[in-house]
């Protein structure tokens, strides 16, 4: 039990600590149901920051957080960003040069606090994580995860649905490559729901039975009875006309219209972890129609963070004074 | 020191090509085999009588590794990838050409020659590349090749893509009786690929490589050597597609030969994680592939046993895994992974673990070696096969600390590497191994 | 375990902090409540019904959670870190009289926590602060404008207000040590007991 500023001598009870079991944040596997509600039990709280005519709180003064963003980044970056300053943390924004590790050593000699990285190759997070003293936060590397995205839109959904566990999430667009779709079915089966994959069959996930989701080209079949609407986007300056012919065909057998979104269920709403393509994943009257909860989605980004930088934030256990 | 001339009386000696195993003594005389047999006359010699347990094989090739020198001398040397091929059991290697510059001329074969034989320890068997600066466009002086010490071309690190190229190869290297040993992935295939393409690819969120990437090229050049006549041998074969292929070849008598790597035949793609010495070409593959190579193995269609030694630094390792270059180190280890996994296992036995390592390997090189029929040189790998064996990559000899097998323990170790009657090297871990001399 | 006050005096108590709180600002305009949380929210209500019933008008009221103004935040070991809950204050404090209410006084830290938070919200008229209990021991210059009891204890004891809203049942007890480590008197979240 630790012993809280009291009259020196006086052995307290210790107020209500949850913790997070993992110093980091890599992966949503990293996280067990009751540390996701913890997480988003916390957002909540943090969401009321932001409505405060002095949108800043003292909980992370003195504490470091760099932001190593070798992949650009807006949307990302600035909600961390804003998550930061409203928790009164000191931030600074790294943008890279040498190797990964050289890197890593040279963060390491400035004794930061809290890393969040972002970086265009899998595994990175992970790398930093085992050289670097700092609490790491994946911000997204590569085609392997994104939690804190994962985190927001079960935030959202949560704001809609009354329970996640056994709601019908369908995801739809590029599968393969996708960061956001691999923490969000580990997220979404950590919380119970039933997870839906539909796309092109050349941007299918390998392997998709082992991850538990059921998979399917047939858009009608995905959508039917869906309590959720999930749309990847389809990020077609890459795809070179290798994984679908064109864009209108893709719109055609997938991009999500007002007509086709009936069949999903009456009270589906539509998210998109954006930039979105209008009129090759989604239709425009369907990303602004009253199903779409995109912006809030944006909005819940920097209450997750929050939550998340106030939750691994903290002294080290052999710093602590006996 | 073992005397010479001496007797070897050892409790098993092993060789396929004679069709020996069991209790025999072996005379050594001016650095060669003179006599096999039970009970040999002493005539003079020195008698070295070996503790129970030793098993004596004819000395082991490793018909795949990559010596880094010249250019790359921070990976590797040719005197520091010797001494880590006898001390992993190894009298010979062959080594690829993939070094800066590329070996395409007489002048760097001729310069690894030079140098292998000044560091005096394993031979070393230099590979030719098939292509000028393996490039995959233009033949080189393949006769040229030979003559300086060539054993066989390849472009190894990158397949000969091009059909007809592969063609013609096959074509060039029939007058010279060698093998055209191809690394076998379409390029396209591959992609920007760097693991096994399934499920533990899509979690970790790494570009895969299908088993078809190599099937289809094994596939290709079983039908080209049909059509050229020269002999392909398929290096580190890894997907159970490019097995089926191999066996058809087989069947109708083609001169298609392959090799399988211990990581291949141990590891599957479910024990990766983001750890870069888990990062080779062809990649860990499914557990059917593994099975498969297993069966290979065990049923005689594949060949031999290969290290694919390529050694790295570690600050070349260190780095994101799509980063990171692909390659393991292999000498030190696969003796002992072979006796483990393999032997103990019961999927073989020592006469065929004895054909993978060194019979079939001199045979598909046309080197030396590979039996103990009285005449051969004198090059030894004398097992303990029950001693145990702890992996240390520390203590590695070879500049390559790149291995996924740090850590394990395994039973079975080389007791000591002989070469033209000489002992090159002495484990003074195993128990008995200190009467074959000092330790190196 | 000494019950130290019961319901019907913690109602009483109550009352009669509401005609003060009338008496002194002469009448309850430009009054809000802000109850800290866990257990000062429902003391809060409470006395915002008593001063509509006294004074006619309804008090707005509020809810604050000090967590991440504690002076103690960052001094866990790595992870734990206290739950923090909701702050709800749906109306400007600007030139409002604000009445802050928590159930016991003990070291200050809360209070100076809550202060620092309330100034983020603006720029009250005045603070003012209500305590169901005084218990003494503070580390700060911090004094409350109403006591509902003065309660000299020693630093030992720790003092729990149950309320019916939370626990199920009104009352104040003052524990020892020993009792305040067991398994069910320990629950952190249970008592009245000042946090930081």
């Amino acid at each position: 039990m630790s012993t809280l500023s009291s009259p020196s001598g006086a052995v307290r009870p210790a107020p209500p600590l949850t913790r997070l079991r993992s110093k980091h944040l890599l992966s949503a596997a990293d996280l067990t149901a009751e540390e996701i509600v913890l997480i988003l039990d916390t957002a909540e709280a943090m969401q009321e920051i932001g409505t405060r005519r002095i949108k800043k709180v003292p909980a992370l003064r003195g504490q470091t957080v760099v932001n190593l963003f070798l992949e650009p980044s807006t949307r990302t970056r600035t909600s961390f960003e804003i998550a930061e300053k409203r928790l009164s943390a000191d931030t600074l924004n790294i943008a890279g040069g040498e190797t990964l590790a050289d890197m890593a050593r040279t963060l390491e000699a400035m004794a930061p606090d809290l890393l969040v990285v972002r970086h265009a190759f899998s595994g990175a997070c992970h790398l930093l994580a085992d050289i670097c003293n700092a609490r790491v936060i994946n911000a997204g590397d590569g085609m392997h995860e994104h939690p804190t995205q994962a985190l927001l839109d079960a935030f959202t959904i949560r704001a809609h649905k009354p329970s996640i566990a056994g709601l019908k999430v369908t995801i739809v667009g590029d599968l393969l490559h996708s960061r956001v779709l691999r923490s969000n079915i580990l997220l979404l089966h950590a919380l119970g729901a039933d997870v839906w994959l539909c796309g092109p069959s050349t941007l299918m996930l390998p392997g998709s039975e082992r991850f538990g989701v059921h998979a399917t080209t047939a858009i009608d079949e995905a959508l039917a009875g869906a309590d959720v609407v999930m749309l990847l986007r389809v990020q077609f300056e890459r795809m070179r006309g290798r994984f679908f012919p064109s864009v209108r065909e893709y719109f055609e057998m997938f991009g999500i219209t007002a007509e086709r979104l009936r069949r999903a269920g009456p009270d589906a709403i539509v998210m998109h972890p954006g930039p979105m393509n209008r009129g090759v994943e989604i239709a425009s009257d369907v990303a602004d129609g009253p199903s779409s909860v995109i912006l809030e989605q944006v909005a819940n980004g920097v209450a997750i963070r929050m939550a998340v930088l106030y939750l691994l934030a903290g002294v080290e256990v052999d710093e602590v004074e006996p | 020191m073992i005397p010479d001339p001496c007797v070897l009386k050892a409790a098993r000696l092993v060789d396929p090509v004679q069709g020996l195993d069991g209790e025999h003594d072996l005379r050594i005389a001016g650095g060669r085999i003179a006599a096999v047999g039970r009970d040999l006359p002493l005539d003079g010699a020195a008698p070295v009588a070996l503790p129970a347990g030793f098993v004596v094989c004819p000395g082991f090739i490793d018909m795949h590794v990559h010596l880094r020198e010249p250019g790359q001398e921070h990976k590797e040397t040719i005197a520091s990838g010797a001494a880590a091929a006898v001390a992993g059991g190894f009298v010979a290697v062959a080594c690829m050409p993939n070094t800066e510059p590329v070996n395409d001329h007489a002048g760097v074969t001729e310069e690894i020659v030079r140098k292998a034989a000044a560091a005096g320890l394993a031979r070393v068997y230099p590979i030719g590349a098939a292509t000028v600066g393996s490039a995959g466009e233009r033949l080189t002086e393949i006769r040229e090749l030979r003559v300086a010490g060539c054993v066989a071309v390849s472009d190894d690190g990158h397949p000969i893509a091009d059909a007809l190229m592969m063609r013609r190869a096959l074509e060039y290297v029939s007058m010279f009786d060698m093998p055209v040993i191809n690394h076998c992935e379409d390029p396209s295939l591959k992609g920007e690929g760097v693991v096994h393409e399934g499920y533990r690819a899509a979690s970790l969120g790494l570009r895969g490589i299908p088993g078809a990437a190599e099937a289809v090229m094994v596939e290709r050049d079983v039908s080209l050597s049909e059509l050229a006549g020269g002999a392909v041998h398929i290096a580190h074969m890894s997907a159970r597609g490019s097995l089926r292929a191999v066996r058809s070849g087989k069947e109708r008598d083609i001169a298609v030969t392959c090799e399988v790597t211990p990581h291949h035949f141990i590891l599957t793609d479910d024990e990766l994680e983001y750890d870069t010495n888990f990062k080779m070409n062809p990649p860990l593959r499914a557990a059917e592939d593994r099975t498969a190579m297993l069966d290979g193995l065990a049923d005689g269609s594949i060949d031999a046993i290969a290290t694919d030694h390529a050694p790295h630094h570690a600050d070349e390792k260190a780095l994101e895994f799509d980063r990171a270059p692909f390659g393991v180190v292999g000498l030190e280890t696969a003796v002992p992974l072979a006796l483990d996994r393999l032997v103990h296992r019961g999927v073989i036995g020592l006469p065929r673990l004895v054909e993978l390592l060194a019979r079939n390997p001199a045979r598909i090189l046309r080197v030396e070696g590979g039996t103990l029929e009285p005449g051969s040189t004198a090059d030894l790998t004398i097992l303990a096969p029950d001693a145990p064996t702890e992996v240390a990559a520390s203590r590695f000899r070879s500049k390559g600390r790149n291995t996924p097998f740090d850590g394990w323990r395994l039973r079975g170790a080389v007791a000591a590497t002989l070469i033209d009657g000489r002992a090159v090297y002495v484990n003074d871990s195993v128990t008995g191994a200190e009467l074959l001399g000092a330790s190196s | 375990m000494p019950v130290v006050m019961e319901a019907d005096r913690i109602a009483r108590t109550l009352v009669r902090i509401a005609h003060e709180v009338v008496e002194r600002n002469r009448g309850a305009a430009d009054i809000a409540l802000v109850g800290i949380r866990t257990r000062g929210v429902p003391l809060a209500q409470r006395i915002a019904r008593h001063l509509a019933e006294i004074d006619g008008r309804d008090v707005p009221t509020g809810s604050l959670d000090i967590t991440l103004y504690r002076d103690d935040l960052m001094r866990h070991p790595v992870g734990p870190q206290p739950v923090l809950r909701r702050t709800e204050i749906p109306f400007s404090i600007d030139d409002r009289r604000i009445l802050l209410v928590d159930d016991v006084l003990y070291s200050g830290r809360t209070i100076r926590a809550a202060l620092d938070a309330l100034i983020d919200f603006g720029r009250p008229r005045s603070i003012q602060l209500i305590v169901l209990v005084d218990r003494g021991h503070r580390e700060l210059p911090i004094k409350a404008d109403y006591v509902g009891r003065n309660l000299p204890t020693s630093v030992r004891e720790s003092v729990r207000v149950r309320l019916v809203e939370i626990d199920g049942v009104d009352e104040v007890v003052v524990v020892d040590d020993g009792a305040a480590l067991d398994p069910d008197g320990a629950a952190p979240d249970e008592g009245g007991e000042e946090r930081p």
